[in-house]
């Protein structure tokens, strides 16, 4: 039974985590400590990422061995897994920022949320594209009203419509409260196109690469993870080159407003 | 009757469409950091 004592030192304790969090989530979402830590950091890491992209691309595409089943047309899976992996992770990463932004109001999340739409649409897009590509040799048709097809599909759709959402509002803070909004309740996709090959009957293989392990022989897999390594870092990179340019366009507003207060 | 299809079409397809979108992607995001950088610069110095 809890006593008096402990139940007043609970909430305190409570209290002390909350206030640690917060102080740790403002720590990193203010915009000025932001650009001091991109601004270094983003040449750095667009080179790795162009590297690793164009190392993994080239892998796949000329020294990967082809497939014992569908030959070469299986060298379209070293732009097609990354580009479906990021197209998720991005959403992932969309939905907190979302909720961040819901919850503690963080300008630095919904500049995140903005910018990441576009990009993430973008990866999604390539991942469907380069689906199709591989569907017609592979299974004799661009597309198939298939599980996993249909909710990537839906995936990029979500995308479109966080991206018309945001900037669709007047005032800017509606339309990123719309765009929260629809991003968190879209994240209910995200474990259907990952079960949709396990739940239902689907044309589309079932998953290769698992936290178990994989099934994919190395020669095949080590160029497949950097490929997937760059698209990650590319992503990154772009996302982030991005914030900085919103972050400074706005400064700049701000600094033209203000002289033109002053002048007046 | 079974078509044969050339892979490599599809193969060069879904590369071209990948590289095409990381570099128009990369080309969009650096023009737009070095416009706003130099905008910003213009609007500090008034």
């Amino acid at each position: 039974m809890q006593s008096k004592q402990d139940a007043g030192k609970l909430p305190a304790r409570m209290e002390l985590g909350r206030r640690r969090q917060s102080g740790w989530l403002h720590y990193f979402a203010n915009p000025g400590r932001f650009v001091r830590f991109a601004r270094p950091v983003l040449p750095w890491l667009a080179a790795v990422s162009a590297l690793l992209t164009v190392t993994g691309m080239v892998w796949g595409y000329v020294f990967a061995p082809a497939d014992f089943q569908q030959g070469n047309a299986a060298r379209i899976m070293y732009v097609h897994v990354p580009a479906a992996w990021v197209s998720m992770s991005g959403y992932a990463t969309l939905a907190l920022c979302s909720f961040f932004s819901l919850v503690w109001r963080h300008p630095l999340a919904d500049i995140a949320a903005e910018e990441i739409g576009p990009v993430g649409a973008g990866f999604t897009f390539v991942c469907l594209v380069s689906g199709a590509l591989w569907g017609r040799p592979t299974w004799g048709t661009y597309w198939v009203w298939d599980a996993r097809l249909t909710s990537v599909l839906i995936l990029f759709f979500l995308y479109l419509g966080h991206i018309a959402l945001v900037r669709g509002f007047e005032s800017r803070e509606r339309g990123y409260r719309a765009g929260a909004i629809l991003a968190l309740a879209g994240v209910v996709n995200l474990p259907i196109i990952v079960f949709s090959v396990q739940w239902w009957n689907t044309l589309h293989q079932g998953n290769s690469i698992s936290l178990s392990g994989s099934s994919i022989y190395p020669s095949m897999l080590y160029p497949l993870l950097v490929s997937t390594l760059g698209f990650y870092l590319s992503f990154v990179s772009l996302v982030l080159a991005r914030m900085l340019a919103a972050i400074m366009e706005r400064k700049t507003s701000s600094l033209l407003l203000a002289n033109a207060e002053h002048d007046a | 009757m079974i078509q044969h299809l050339d892979p490599w079409t599809f193969i060069n397809g879904a590369y071209a469409v990948s590289a095409l979108f990381l570099a128009g992607a990369s080309l969009l995001a650096w023009r737009r950091l070095r416009r706003a950088s130099a905008h910003l610069t213009q609007a500090e110095g008034l």
